[in-house]
């Protein structure tokens, strides 16, 4: 568990990480099991930003359709790609 | 106990386009709308549609609202309602550029005015030739429908309620409905929400299927809440399906695969398809290529530990050809499947698409129960069954419904608030007590079934025995097995007490409203002894009085299965449509 968040919160991430589309919640399960509990600070505020795009968009970025216009969150949705092969 | 009561007109559960629809028609009157919803609601799954909405608009070519009518009747392999049918056809126009007008970004022609394209099942002068007749917005269609309607209400100041849970109806003693119970996700907290109107707007229950096109949210919360509070649920026994789903996901594989050259095979390696269709073999139609696949598996031959998928190969081909013409399939295979189909053939399995069935209506979104209107409780969208869909859902109607009947509804719960007393009446706080002690149950619980085990279990259940192809001797023992999984979810445990965002909870609450969808879904289909649109079985046989197994003189009806001692009662098929003749019963063929 990582220590600078609380458990409430990861909770809060994970209920956020169901989405209007089956394709996004089959990657993010995965994600948030695997991967969730270890992310760094910054990483955790990406992917709370992430969590806030529309879900058609977002599945795009994921399926490398389109590159997510926002620079910076390009790095944890590479994250996410990784798990996925 | 005391729990704390929220005073509004209207109440709606769900913000998919059926409640946001209503919710816009309410609150644009005027009147004081709060609209819960589990998730953020343009994350509802009206997203995920993406074929478009159907009206006969005639902008490329002649159209008419009577011939929509009939290509809806004759899907819906004559169970819809004719006079909802007759409704739905007749508004379409109207509500589509409605949402035109609320800043809906359909494809345009070149003149201004709407696109439209043709789609599977859309004819024109009754059945004679293909008509262009479904409008989109892009690949997006659900997608844009919900942010123009959001929006919209925003400005219209509805009261959003996001990541609120709603638990049970309040039902007054003679049955009136007086609101809901909900649950606030951040706290766990639990209130009453009670207004003059309820809307149900919940969406659909694919997940009861093992294998499911349905995003996780779809846990027929409605469908839940209405049978525990004495709704009965109307023609749950109609699912559709489609043929290859990757066995596990549910993420669909379009069917240009087997164009493609695709193979399907069972566990011996066999092209069990030539057995079937020795001429079409792979590219035979959608229901004869799912009959096949599933009494494959039926018959031991499935793949995999359990024996519950086939395969689909398409190793043979040219790795070349995969990656130019079938490049998202290899995608989707290695993400979903973990297999790369260029090396190894693609697990898959027939999924469940759109549930036809749900609480039932009238074409003003009023419930209806044994000919009486539930006062003050609506229902509309996939929740609902008004019936228009029938037996089997024509493409495209699935968003006109959403619009058609949000507003439908919308208007109705309008006209009953004006004419309802203006104090709110006393609370019967006896609904809000069972509600409250059932989450207390589960708070206070410490041994018993995870609520994952028994879930997996429902689902492989409702697969297996009550799935896209029907066998009479597997829908009697899946009555019998769903009974023992209620047993199971009626003992689930969670070790997560804690109080904030409780997703334990959250899912052992959602698979106590599933179970209620998947016994009346088993035990509709097992009493049905016809084959009629998407319910299909082995023992009806195709015979020049019974075409294609349906037994028109037997089974024309709707069911309506009872919480209460899992009864069955049936209702008539509304024949008559409001303006125009019936449309007669004839076989069904494309």
């Amino acid at each position: 568990m990582n220590s600078f968040i609380d458990e409430a919160e990861l909770k809060r991430i994970l209920w956020r990480s169901r989405r209007g589309l089956l394709e996004l919640d089959l990657q993010l399960e995965r994600f948030v099991s695997e991967a969730l509990p270890g992310l760094s600070a910054a990483e955790l505020e990406d992917y709370r930003r992430l969590l806030l795009l529309p879900d058609q968009d977002f599945l795009e970025y994921l399926n490398g359709k389109a590159p997510c216009p926002d620079e910076s969150l390009r790095p944890i949705i590479a994250r996410i790609q990784a798990l996925q092969s | 106990m005391t729990v704390p009561v929220r005073k509004f007109d209207a109440v709606i559960v769900g913000a998919g386009g059926a409640g946001l629809r209503a919710a816009l028609q309410l609150s644009e009157a005027g009147l004081k709308t709060a609209v819960l919803s589990k998730v953020f609601p343009t994350r509802s799954h009206t997203v995920a549609a993406q074929g478009g909405v159907s009206a006969s608009l005639g902008n490329s070519e002649p159209d008419h609202w009577h011939w929509h009518m009939y290509d809806t009747v004759k899907g819906s392999d004559w169970l819809g309602d004719q006079d909802a049918i007759e409704f739905m056809c007749r508004e379409a126009p109207n509500v589509v550029v409605e949402l035109e007008h609320f800043g809906m970004p359909f494809d345009r022609n070149a003149d201004g005015t709407i696109y439209q394209r043709p789609f599977g099942g859309h004819m024109s002068n009754f059945g004679e030739k293909p008509v262009r007749r479904a409008c989109a917005a892009a690949d997006r269609t659900g997608h844009a429908m919900l942010h123009a309607l959001y929006q919209r209400n925003v400005r219209a100041n509805t009261q959003f309620f996001v990541e609120w849970m709603a638990l049970d109806l309040v039902r007054d003693e003679q049955g009136n409905v007086q609101g809901v119970v909900a649950m606030e996700m951040e706290t766990s907290d639990i209130y009453v929400f009670q207004a003059k109107a309820t809307l149900f707007a919940t969406g659909g229950a694919g997940r009861i299927f093992a294998s499911s096109t349905n995003a996780f949210i779809n846990t027929g919360d409605g469908l839940g809440m209405a049978a525990r509070a004495g709704i009965p649920l109307e023609d749950m026994e109609f699912w559709q399906f489609h043929p290859t789903g990757v066995a596990g996901a549910g993420v669909l594989i379009t069917e240009g695969v087997r164009g493609e050259g695709g193979i399907l095979r069972n566990s011996n390696g066999e092209r069990f398809m030539e057995r079937y269709a020795p001429n079409a073999k792979d590219l035979a139609s959608r229901d004869v290529v799912s009959r096949a696949m599933v009494t494959e598996i039926n018959e031991g031959r499935g793949c995999g530990p359990n024996k519950d998928h086939v395969l689909l190969d398409i190793t043979h081909l040219d790795p070349e050809v995969i990656k130019s013409k079938l490049p998202g399939i290899r995608e989707i295979s290695i993400k979903f499947a973990g297999v790369d189909p260029i090396k190894a053939p693609i697990p898959v399995v027939p999924t469940c698409h759109y549930q036809m069935g749900g609480i039932p209506t009238n074409y003003k979104g009023e419930v209806v129960v044994n000919d009486q209107i539930v006062s003050g409780f609506y229902a509309a969208g996939e929740v609902a069954c008004a019936s228009v869909h029938g037996a089997n859902r024509l493409g495209t109607n699935s968003l006109l419904d959403l619009l058609v009947f949000g507003k439908s509804s919308g208007n109705s719960m309008i006209d009953f608030i004006k004419h309802a007393p203006k104090d709110l009446p006393v609370l019967n706080t006896a609904d809000v007590e069972r509600s409250v002690a059932r989450v207390d149950e589960l708070n206070q619980r410490s041994s018993g079934v995870e609520v994952n085990d028994a879930r997996l279990a429902m689902q492989a259940t409702m697969q297996k025995h009550c799935g896209v192809f029907r066998f009479k001797d597997m829908l009697k023992e899946g009555a019998e097995k769903i009974l023992e999984v209620e047993k199971q979810v009626a003992n689930i445990v969670i070790a997560d007490k804690s109080k904030t965002f409780n997703t334990a909870r959250l899912e052992a609450l959602e698979l106590q409203n599933l179970i209620e969808v998947a016994k009346a879904t088993m035990i509709s289909a097992e009493a049905r002894t016809e084959s009629r649109g998407a319910h299909v079985r082995d023992d009806a046989e195709d015979t020049p009085e019974r075409p294609n197994g349906r037994d028109d003189q037997n089974w024309l009806k709707h069911t309506l299965w009872h919480r209460e001692g899992n009864q069955l009662k049936y209702k008539p098929v509304t024949m008559k449509p409001l303006t125009v003749d019936t449309i007669a019963l004839k076989t069904r063929s494309y």
